[in-house]
């Protein structure tokens, strides 16, 4: 039964785990030592006969080892964090010979764009698929993100990666994929009705997988491509969802 | 910080001095202006970052504005703000003839202020430059239409105070209620100096 | 905006008030908490009722709600909630619960209750400014109420409607909603900055004499820090919602990218304001807990004067730290590190103050009444609420969680974990003074066990939720294949936050039952020091027969040599103090 979290597939996943892990240590230990320290003096200092209270307006040492210790653990937290947030949000230390692929969401809709065989995003050879990421395993890639209507939140659990899509703005997102597979992806940014079926997938093949996808994607994209736009010609999302269905 | 608290009698209900040796109204009045500091603060930091955090296209503001029409205004509510300092001091005084005078002034430098702001919105939606008109539009009307609303809840709170005036409410060292507003009244041009030199000059 | 002048009261001893003078428009601070207190309770029921209908769709998704068919087609067809209504839902039930019920319950409650009560004042320093604020709060509520029945539905952009989605009805197809929303908001600004004006006036300028800074109780600090920080963040919400409403109405394009608006800056305006929201919202449940635990503990409070800096330095970072909302919006990653080291930062105050409650505990005499029950587990809560934030405060890990159920469960152990209980403590502790009667301990201690049973067993299996990868605000869980197993959790959750709301209704009936028979309250029943319980209960309109004047902090239990184990604030201490003040 799963109820933790997904299996990692990419490259950043496991350093994202082991500083949850360090994290969750260190506030278990201190969740623990403060609530039984609680319980303790509830139990001990609890309303007796024969006792009173013990007059004590506070203690400067102690309280002065109270903020440093925590002080000191959490300052550790932000200098372990800062590396590796630089390494997978910071665009100037992505690797030169990433992939680029476009990727736009609208309502509720992902359109990936790949570059097709010259390897060259806005090029004629340009193709579009919606709702699914094709990528080799262990390759880098750089997403070029777009959002056309509202603001919406790229979540690939699997890769414990997430990144907002804004409109006006074009936010590069690297990513690595270590494992082939299919994982899903959703959106985590409430974006209007459909918000929570704006699901899609990654699919991270090996290389002799991708080229044999790539060669099937002759035929099928240009019908993929026509089909896209012409959904987005007409933004309306179906009349379940409620838009004007009042 | 005891001794200073004790050392102003609080009898009975008369606290008016209060705790810290400033009189409620005027601390009062301070406290909703750093309020109001932070709504105006608001309204210019859009206005700044949209008008050079984006590299948006922004029109020159004279080609839009009319600038010399707005500067004759400027100093109408600036001479304003020196008619309410002079009601102020006649109040001190207890000369009631002056206070009365120069808070009538300092009415009609701020209805002047207004009509002509009303006259310019009128002028500029007939050329076609609305709220809708852009950045330049949505930024110019919400900040100066704004701070016009404040000019004419001043000017309104004024005629109060004036009315008030006529009657001899401020007579006899009771003019707190004059202090009061001229605070609010200086805030205000305060913020048009600023809106006027960053909206229609730079 | 006039000059705000009104006559302190004097001292009335004979009240010849009309009825509607001294119940309905009454300008007495007294009465103003009490209406702040039946009107905030209301709308955390209508909060709570919307939440029920959020937990059905998600513990039991497609399934018809129960007393579903009574709803409008529209709303929910064949009984079952439509996604639209569903988001709506979620939209509402933040936007009550924060706005307007648990603000106005420690603020608009608390504050006009307990300042000039706790300071030795006759009243607020504007009794009519702060007749008003209680006032617009009935437009800024009627609105938000009418919101949910307009054409076009509720507003479905969340309680922080990010831009662009709530500028337009075209993402939606929402727009009188979504306005009322804005109108209400904007109203609900102007009643709490009139209230802060007040409440920061009155603590400064009406203190009785000897009453100093630093004899403050730490209740009256918290709800003057609170007020100071609504005073610095409400305008800037309210600017930001007026150009809002301006997009949505007259045409601007202020967030909207198509004429060169910026979204983000929405967010910008909106964390600015909501993060020192956080701190208005927990501040004041603090200094009710503190004030709460030195009694209930018959000691002194540990550390009075780091309390009082811990707050105020709470509340100054808590300008400085709104980028930890936006770490994955896109913002300059950079800017996005140094907001994590002020986040940081930001927890060591918070961690001191636990400390030294701990410390007010250590070698006490606990008396487990039932505000003090309330308060203690305000003080474990708020223990877990805290630590649960620096999981997010590490960016790299906020990527993971941001967005999921994680973040539910913690605003949730810190809003109603913390201050929620804390405001039953205050309600509990101060309720024989407000009313003259005194709350059954028995159904209290009751609701008490009840409430904090189900409140963990509702919130804590979120944590796991949202580490499965559950994001928030999603209609259908199940739609996910990795989600669909942790489905059970969520049924779980769902019949747990049902026990839950039904456990309120204890609550409920204990006020009903105590307003119509209950016991009569002496005039210091929990044998505190504070200068409340040194007057009638309830206490007179004017509050003092004469001023009373005050010699010693505001938590002198158990002192050495004295004759009962608290001092009130207006004896003196006795004789023999070595180095106390």
């Amino acid at each position: 039964m799963h109820w933790w979290f997904p299996g990692n597939a990419s490259s950043v996943g496991g350093k994202v785990d082991s500083l949850f892990y360090v994290i969750l240590y260190i506030t278990g230990a201190v969740f623990v030592l403060v609530e039984a320290t609680l319980v303790v003096f509830l139990v001990r200092y609890r309303k007796r006969s024969g006792r009173t209270a013990t007059y004590v307006e506070g203690s400067t040492r102690a309280e002065i080892i109270w903020t440093a210790i925590p002080a000191l653990i959490l300052v550790t937290l932000a200098l372990v964090s800062q590396p590796l947030w630089s390494k997978i949000k910071d665009a100037d230390t992505y690797p030169r010979d990433a992939a680029h692929l476009g990727l736009e969401a609208k309502q509720f809709e992902w359109h990936v764009t790949y570059p097709g065989p010259d390897g060259k995003l806005g090029t004629d050879d340009d193709f579009l698929k919606r709702d699914s990421i094709h990528l080799v395993v262990n390759r880098d890639y750089v997403l070029e993100l777009t959002a056309r209507d509202v603001v919406h939140s790229l979540f690939i659990p699997a890769f414990r990666l997430k990144q907002d899509l804004v409109p006006g703005m074009t936010i590069r997102m690297w990513i690595r994929p270590t494992r082939t597979g299919t994982f899903e992806m959703a959106c985590s940014e409430l974006c209007g009705l459909g918000h929570y079926r704006m699901r899609g997938v990654v699919v991270v093949h090996t290389p002799q997988e991708y080229a044999a996808w790539l060669v099937s994607q002759g035929e099928a994209s240009a019908a993929d491509s026509a089909a896209a736009s012409a959904a987005t010609a007409v933004p309306t999302p179906p009349p379940t969802d409620g838009k004007g269905a009042q | 910080m005891t001794a200073h608290a004790a050392a102003h009698g609080m009898v009975g209900g008369e606290r008016a001095q209060g705790a810290v040796g400033v009189h409620t109204q005027k601390l009062g009045m301070w406290v909703f202006l750093v309020s109001e500091v932070m709504f105006f603060t608001a309204l210019i930091g859009s206005y700044i970052i949209l008008r050079w955090g984006t590299g948006a296209e922004w029109p020159e503001p004279r080609t839009v504005l009319a600038i010399p029409v707005t500067a004759v205004n400027t100093f109408i509510l600036i001479c304003s703000s020196v008619s309410m300092v002079k009601a102020y001091a006649a109040a001190v005084k207890d000369d009631q003839a002056g206070l009365k005078r120069w808070l009538l002034a300092t009415v009609v430098g701020g209805a002047t202020f207004v009509s002509v702001q009303a006259f310019e919105y009128h002028h500029l939606v007939e050329k076609g430059f609305l709220p809708g008109s852009g950045l330049f539009g949505a930024t110019f009307y919400t900040m100066t239409g704004f701070h016009g609303f404040h000019v004419t809840c001043g000017v309104l709170s004024m005629i109060w105070v004036t009315i008030r005036a006529f009657r001899g409410k401020y007579a006899g060292g009771k003019f707190q209620g004059i202090e009061t507003i001229g605070l609010y009244w200086h805030f205000v041009d305060l913020v048009w100096i600023i809106l006027f030199t960053i909206v229609y000059l730079i | 905006m006039t000059a705000a002048g009104t006559a302190l009261p004097g001292h009335l001893h004979v009240d010849d008030r009309s009825f509607v003078r001294k119940y309905v428009f009454s300008t007495d601070h007294k009465i103003i908490g009490i209406q702040f207190l039946f009107l905030s309770l209301f709308f955390l029921l209508v909060g709570g009722l919307l939440a029920m209908g959020i937990r059905w769709q998600l513990g039991f998704p497609g399934q018809p709600m129960p007393l579903g068919g009574w709803l409008p087609e529209g709303v929910a067809p064949g009984g079952v909630v439509s996604p639209k209504t569903y988001i709506g839902l979620v939209t509402m039930h933040g936007t009550f619960m924060i706005f307007f019920a648990v603000m106005p319950l420690l603020v608009g409650v608390f504050a006009n209750y307990l300042i000039p009560l706790k300071i030795g004042a006759p009243d607020m320093a504007f009794p009519r400014l702060n007749m008003w604020s209680f006032w617009l709060m009935i437009p800024s509520g009627l609105l938000m109420l009418a919101s949910l029945f307009v054409l076009g539905g509720m507003s479905v952009a969340g309680w922080t409607v990010y831009a662009p989605l709530s500028n337009s009805p075209d993402y939606t197809g929402v727009h009188l909603g979504q306005q009322l929303w804005c109108l209400s908001i904007v109203i609900f600004g102007a009643s709490s900055l009139l209230g802060s004006v007040n409440y920061i006036t009155t603590v400064i300028n009406l203190r009785a004499p000897g009453m100093t800074w630093f004899r403050l109780p730490l209740s009256v600090w918290a709800l003057f820090i609170t007020a100071v920080l609504a005073i610095l963040a409400v305008p800037v919400l309210a600017g930001a919602v007026i150009m809002l409403f301006f997009d949505q109405t007259i045409g601007t394009h202020f967030y909207l990218p198509a004429g060169g608006g910026q979204p983000l800056m929405w967010q910008h305006l909106f964390w600015f304001f909501g993060h020192p929201e956080v701190y208005i919202l927990i501040l004041p449940a603090m200094g009710i807990a503190s004030d709460v635990i030195a009694n209930g503990a018959r000691k002194p409070i540990f550390g009075y004067a780091s309390m009082v800096w811990a707050m105020i330095g709470i509340a100054f970072l808590g300008f400085i730290v709104w980028g930890h909302h936006m770490f994955q919006s896109g913002m300059n990653p950079t800017l996005a590190s140094a907001f994590m080291v002020s986040t940081i930062v930001i927890a060591v105050p918070s961690a001191i103050k636990v400390f030294n409650w701990l410390g007010t505990m250590w070698r006490g005499s606990i008396h487990f009444t039932t505000p003090m029950l309330n308060a203690i587990a305000f003080v474990s809560m708020f223990i877990i609420g805290g630590l649960s934030g620096i999981f997010m405060a590490s960016t790299p890990v906020d990527m993971y969680i941001h967005g999921t159920y994680f973040i539910v469960a913690h605003i949730h152990y810190v809003l109603f974990g913390g201050s929620l209980f804390a405001v039953y403590a205050g309600i509990y502790f101060w309720f024989p003074k407000m009313f003259g009667k005194q709350l059954d301990e028995r159904l209290g201690k009751v609701h008490f066990a009840l409430t904090f049973v189900f409140y963990n067993l509702t919130f804590f299996p979120m944590h796991i939720l949202g580490l499965g990868g559950e994001m928030r605000r999603i209609y259908d869980p199940t739609v996910y294949e990795y989600l669909r197993p942790m489905q059970p959790i969520n049924v779980f959750i769902s019949v747990s936050a049902f026990a839950l709301f039904l456990a309120q209704l204890v609550f409920a009936w204990n006020i009903v039952r105590t307003l119509a028979r209950g016991k009569k309250a002496d005039i210091n029943p929990w044998r505190d020091c504070g200068l409340e319980w040194t007057v009638p209960s309830p206490p007179p309109h004017g509050n003092f027969e004469t001023t009373p004047t005050v010699y010693h902090g505001p938590y002198e239990f158990s002192v050495p040599g004295a004759a009962q184990d608290y001092l009130p604030v207006n004896q003196p201490l006795p004789p023999v103090p070595e180095g106390r003040r």
